[in-house]
């Protein structure tokens, strides 16, 4: 065993599962395929990292496979495998996309795309730079390039925050979130940001690159009521997030869907996954944010490295997924979306397969379900297995299963890796 | 600070910074074209979820340009379908 615990993304939650399960006295080594910790939301640059973590960290090591071998787990990664007796698995999400007309015009970003441009790599998308799509995290990058100098021309949600007035209790045991929420609200105010709702991008402009976008007005079912042209150079949208679930599934995890119409991993009060030895924590086991993760991080490692866990913090838990099942009900995604499409929009930007080809699978070959639409149309075969078309696709052949957003979330292999480092491994033989 | 060249300009980046966002920098926005319709792309998902921002690196196609760092004197050039000439 080369660890008690292998902690598997080394973002808010793995971080903390990493941080708790060493305090506990464990043995821990955290993986993760960035050069450095923080994940997707504690992005650091080169040069800002903090002191070394006290842990094992692997850091630059991409997990394509986890498995059970004998009395414990063997992550497979492209820099070599790691055996543990405990895996966490803290893989985060990644944004969800509606497909638009133009969606795949270069300067169309995802907005965690643009964020990470900005945060990561100290560059800003655009001059012109419209902000589009669903949910709270719309806010934090609108106001993150626009304190970077980029002209904002609107955030354009296509839903309403007002909707958190229906679920007055889960507010009232987050006021920090609320706090968080207008502060963003003021930073956009002061650079003269507009914030626009029940509005969104529903088509992109341009010839190798996005000059215009249409903006518009929604119905309650998000059918455009009216237009409007903007002219702009870059775009940033995002409709909630899709959790990564490559490792629980294929260490056979159960997922259901959550609230927001995401596959999740189905987690116990332990954060413990129904697969002895597997424990989950942050966005894997439901979208709900840095402090959630880190809650539920700091919980799993102290349950699996044997610790006690403090009442306090699993009623922290508590108030904190109440608030993001408040979210997902404020920021739900509305049919009316097929209706932006064109016959020629792209589903799939891997394979460039057009709604049209999609419509053709059902309507004359008689697809019934996603699995059947992705086999006939090939929608989600290509280069990012269905991470980024596999919900729009599930969504445009009938109403989302969980069973079909499984179909475009199993993985066999989880990262690219080639076939002569593969070739290196150690195999044991059966 | 670090240069690499880019088809046949040399282009300045911060250390630590990717390819991508070099690019991005720069003032480019694709690099790449599909192998169906040979449409532009560039940078969409920005955290190695999409491979759309696929570069050939060194001589290395189907790189993704926003993982990948840049490292001074590297060799990155426009990457054409599947990256292998075909």
């Amino acid at each position: 065993m080369d660890a008690d615990i292998a902690v598997l993304g080394a973002g808010p939650a793995g971080l903390a599962a990493a941080s708790a399960a060493h305090r506990a006295g464990a043995r821990v080594t955290l993986v993760d395929s960035a050069p450095r910790v923080g994940g997707q939301y504690w992005r650091h640059r080169q040069g800002e990292d903090g002191p070394r973590t006290p842990v094992d960290f692997r850091a630059g090591h991409a997990i394509w496979h986890v498995e059970r071998t004998g009395d414990g787990f063997t992550t497979h990664t492209d820099a070599g495998e790691i055996r543990s007796a405990t895996v966490i698995v803290a893989t985060g999400a990644y944004d969800r996309q509606l497909p638009f007309p133009g969606w795949t015009l270069p300067g169309v970003y995802t907005a965690g795309g643009a964020q990470a441009l900005l945060k990561g790599h100290g560059v800003v998308v655009g001059d012109r730079v419209v902000v589009a799509g669903t949910g709270p995290f719309l806010l934090p990058v609108a106001a993150g390039l626009a304190a970077a100098g980029a002209r904002v021309l609107g955030v354009f949600e296509a839903g309403s925050p007002l909707g958190f007035a229906r679920h007055p209790a889960a507010v009232l045991r987050n006021p920090a979130k609320l706090a968080e929420g207008a502060a963003y609200l003021r930073v956009l105010r002061r650079h003269r940001v507009p914030f626009h709702t029940g509005q969104t991008v529903v088509a992109a402009h341009g010839g190798d690159r996005v000059e215009a976008v249409t903006v518009a007005k929604l119905g309650a079912d998000w059918r455009p009521v009216a237009l409007r042209d903007l002219e702009c150079d870059a775009v940033a949208v995002g409709y909630g997030f899709t959790p990564q679930l490559e490792i629980p599934l294929q260490l056979g995890c159960a997922t259901h869907l959550d609230a927001d119409g995401s596959l999740v991993a189905t987690a116990d009060e332990h954060q413990r996954a129904d697969v002895p030895g597997v424990y989950l924590a942050g966005e894997v086991c439901g979208v709900g944010g840095v402090d959630l993760s880190v809650v539920e991080g700091e919980l799993a490692g102290r349950h699996a490295a044997g610790a006690p866990v403090p009442v306090r913090l699993v009623r922290r838990r508590a108030g904190l997924r109440s608030f993001a099942a408040a979210m997902h009900r404020t920021y739900p995604v509305r049919p009316g979306w097929q209706t932006w499409l064109a016959d020629d929009t792209l589903v799939c930007r891997c394979e460039e397969v057009p709604v049209a080809a999609i419509k053709r699978s059902i309507v004359d070959l008689g697809a019934t379900g996603a699995r059947a639409v992705k086999l006939l149309a090939r929608p989600g075969m290509g280069l990012c297995q269905g991470r980024v078309c596999g919900y729009a696709t599930a969504c445009l052949a009938g109403p989302v299963t969980a069973d079909d957003l499984r179909g475009f979330s199993t993985r066999p292999i989880a990262a690219p890796i080639s076939l002569g480092s593969l070739a290196e491994q150690h195999v044991e033989e059966p | 600070m670090t240069t690499f060249s880019f088809g046949d300009k040399e282009i300045q980046a911060e250390a630590g910074q990717s390819v991508g966002a070099a690019l991005i920098a720069a003032g480019y926005r694709a690099w790449r074209t599909t192998r169906h319709g040979g449409t532009p792309r560039g940078v969409f998902c920005g955290i190695g979820i999409c491979f759309d921002c696929l570069v050939v690196v060194n001589g290395r196609p189907n790189q993704r340009a926003c993982l990948i760092e840049v490292h001074d004197g590297d060799d990155v050039r426009p990457q054409e379908g599947t990256g292998h000439g075909c």
